[in-house]
């Protein structure tokens, strides 16, 4: 997947490569729900509860895990989209909207993000070149080298600009116009490029081009990802690290090889099983999981997991476990797979096991 | 069945099945364009295909939800009666009785003003003319049948008040209430999450082995075919390209669209592994099909004459594949599967 030629040095570069891109500490968003006649505050969802996580330079972090866990919120946290109400978020090493850190605007021009849905996240009177050259005008470049950028970034993401460059997006197909939203992502030159959902829209035959094309401007460009999908095989394919999320917790975390040849949190575990087989000889006997996810209002105390978990314990209620090394890591051991389980069976499982 | 009985016709037989979208000041679209299949009691047959290849529109000329500009042909038979002869009022008894469906989005089905159990129940009274509370009970039951936790209560639920999986699971029983033989089901597991995707695909094979209908299922995902499908059609620009047993088609794709779908798909343990495999180009409209094979544009072994009608070659019973490439192997041409 790499390509041959590597580009130079980033100038942007500030901490050198052993410093993680993107630091995230302790991440939390609550949000009010509201009702009643007066609209009064009536509850809290927990959309993102004490995240942390990292990502390295170069690579591709993927979040996986069910509908409503946070995905989506953590991504627009780290996007300045919304505020959080409590963690920090650290750039290259410098701390975002610190005292002789890096502000939001300086931050923004080196983070992109593209969305699920192509066709409402362009605009429908903006030609494709137009588009992509947009952000660059706003900022500064002038609107003849903005439209060669424009040109250059349509033939990297595989369109012809001669053909495509003076489309609209009604004229485009779903997969062309998902090409334009990430050439329009990377006009800003950016250094992280989250994707949510990005290519779950797409056709398989589309999709398999995408993620190509996402894998070989990676290499070209120097770039590092952050992608949230609900299908864990295309985040298996792309990442090299994962974490999986529940209810606004991170879970598991580790590279992806790890993750999926050996879970050790019950709900990768079941996420995992769920998965549709491809061998109509190996078809899904024993349900991974049975009910829905929790409302995220009121979660369960303690590990939020222990509700549909045949290894909950009395204890699992009372505590909250921390995201740390599987309890048979040998002493001195520093494994980059975290678990936040703190029930040893549980851990070491191979098969899943049917909660009650 | 014992040996010397009539033979059953299928529960559903579909012949030529046709539909084009004309409206004035905007090209027409052949948007099915002859589908034909036979399903027998208790079988699933899984449609696999893109967007935009015609899987709902299929489905909803068999339903007769299309709007009144669409132009619908062919044949469609009911356990061997032919539906489009029958009067109006009679159609309707088959259509939400013989023959119901189950779509993607629950709340196009369920009304959202009535509770699941009003609505049941009023499906049974309509088609069955029971009394409201021997209705009422068969609700409660069908509730329990698709595995609704405390079924009495949420009879009483409004579906807003409901989660996404429970409300497929409603949406299942009313489909159910009226014991139909043949079950369509349009992408119902598309926008749940994997972990309630498997428990609903479990679900519905439980209830069509123990019920013996027959369900025609619509999806664009191959692993949700592997899981539920005995036969499969692959469809293509509005038409079946291939049929055959779900072993045949997931194993020995003999269409090269089949072939491309099926490696162009993301499948585990792909890391590590390369670029992935794929279809170049997109699908042609449907406002201007190309002459001849409609993949020949996309296809890596097109040859001159895949611009004339494509063959429809039978490798063997039950199996079909409409390319040259299969003529070669299986000279002995035929019917449409
Ligand atoms: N603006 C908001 N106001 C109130 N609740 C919100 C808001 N945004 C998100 N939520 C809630 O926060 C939780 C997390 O939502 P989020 O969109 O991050 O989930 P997700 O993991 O991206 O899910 P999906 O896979 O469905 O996209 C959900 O319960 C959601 O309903
Ligand atoms: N009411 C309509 N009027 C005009 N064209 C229509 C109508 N309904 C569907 N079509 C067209 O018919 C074609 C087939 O649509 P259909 O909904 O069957 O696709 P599908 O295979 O179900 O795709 P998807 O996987 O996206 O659901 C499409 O080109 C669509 O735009
Ligand atoms: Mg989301
Ligand atoms: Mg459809």
């Amino acid at each position: 997947m790499q390509t041959a030629h590597q580009s130079a040095p980033d100038k942007r570069d500030r901490g050198g490569a052993a410093q993680p891109l993107l630091i995230v500490e302790n991440l939390r968003k609550h949000f009010p729900v509201r009702g009643g006649l007066l609209n009064r505050q009536i509850a809290t969802v927990q959309a993102v509860d004490d995240v942390s996580f990292s990502v390295r330079k170069g690579e591709t972090l993927g979040i996986v895990g069910e509908s409503g866990c946070g995905k989506s919120t953590t991504a627009r946290l780290l996007m300045n989209l919304i505020k959080p109400d409590a963690g920090t978020t650290i750039f290259d090493g410098d701390g975002v909207g610190e005292a002789g850190g890096i502000t939001v605007t300086a931050l923004r021009r080196q983070m992109q993000m593209v969305f699920q849905d192509s066709y409402s996240s362009l605009n429908p009177r903006l030609t494709m070149v137009e588009s992509i050259a947009y952000a660059p005008r706003m900022h500064g470049l002038p609107a003849r080298e903005a439209t060669r950028r424009a040109e250059s970034l349509l033939a990297q993401v595989g369109l012809n600009p001669a053909q495509f460059g003076r489309r609209y997006p009604h004229e485009l197909s779903g997969g062309q116009r998902q090409r334009v939203n990430i050439a329009r992502a990377l006009a800003l030159e950016p250094r992280l490029v989250i994707f949510d959902e990005a290519v779950s829209a797409l056709d398989k035959s589309v999709e398999a081009q995408v993620l190509n094309l996402l894998n070989e401007l990676k290499a070209r460009l120097n770039l590092t990802y952050l992608f949230i999908s609900h299908d864990l095989n295309v985040v298996e394919y792309i990442s090299d690290r994962v974490l999986v999320m529940y209810l606004g917790r991170v879970v598991e975390t580790g590279p992806a090889t790890e993750i999926y040849s050996r879970p050790r949190h019950p709900y990768t575990r079941a996420l995992l099983a769920s998965k549709p087989t491809l061998d109509p000889d190996r078809r899904t006997t024993v349900l991974p999981l049975t009910g829905d996810p929790p409302n995220p209002i009121n979660p369960p105390s303690g590990c939020r997991f222990r509700t549909r978990c045949a290894y909950a314990q009395p204890r699992c209620a009372e505590i909250v476990p921390p995201l740390a090394a599987p309890l048979d890591t040998l002493a001195g051991a520093e494994p980059e797979h975290l678990v936040a389980c703190i029930v040893p069976e549980a851990q070491a499982a191979a098969e899943i096991v049917h909660a009650a | 069945m014992p040996l010397d009985a009539a033979p059953q016709p299928p529960a559903i037989l579909v012949e030529n099945l046709c539909v084009r979208f004309e409206r004035r000041g905007q090209p027409e679209i052949s948007a099915v364009n002859g589908v034909s299949f036979s399903l027998d009691r208790g079988k699933v047959l899984t449609i696999l295909g893109e967007s935009g290849s015609g899987k709902s529109v299929s489905l909803k000329a068999l339903m007769g939800l299309l709007p009144p500009f669409a132009r619908v042909s062919g044949r469609i038979e009911i356990a061997g009666r032919d539906i489009l002869k029958l009067p109006a009022s009679k159609l309707a008894q088959v259509r939400g009785g013989e023959i119901s469906m189950i779509f993607q989005e629950p709340m196009s089905a369920l009304d959202p003003v009535y509770t699941i159990g009003q609505q049941i129940a009023e499906t049974i009274v309509q088609h069955e003319g029971t009394d409201q509370s021997t209705a009422m009970a068969r609700a409660r039951q069908l509730l329990e049948r698709v595995a609704i936790p405390s079924a009495a209560r949420r009879l009483k639920n409004y579906p807003h008040e409901m989660s996404g999986g429970m409300r497929q699971r409603a949406m299942i029983a009313l489909a159910l209430a009226c014991n139909p033989s043949v079950l369509l089901a349009d992408e119902p597991t598309t926008a749940l999450d994997v972990t309630v995707q498997i428990q609903i695909l479990m679900l519905l094979r439980e209830l069509q082995q123990d019920l013996g209908m027959a369900i025609v299922f619509v999806t664009h995902d191959v692993g949700v075919a592997a899981e539920i499908s005995d036969r499969m059609a692959v469809m293509y620009a509005g038409r079946f390209v291939e049929t055959g047993t779900v072993r045949e088609v997931m194993h020995e794709a003999r269409h090269p669209y089949t072939a491309g779908l099926l490696s162009s798909t993301v499948h585990g343990g792909l890391r590590n592994q390369g670029e992935l495999r794929t279809i170049p180009g997109s699908p042609p409209s449907l406002a201007a099909l190309p002459p001849g094979c409609h993949f020949m544009p996309r296809c890596r072994e097109a040859v001159s004459r895949c611009a004339s009608e494509p063959p429809v070659v039978v490798p063997n019973p039950g199996a079909m594949v409409r390319c040259v490439h299969a003529e070669a192997q299986h000279p002995a041409g035929g019917a449409p599967a």
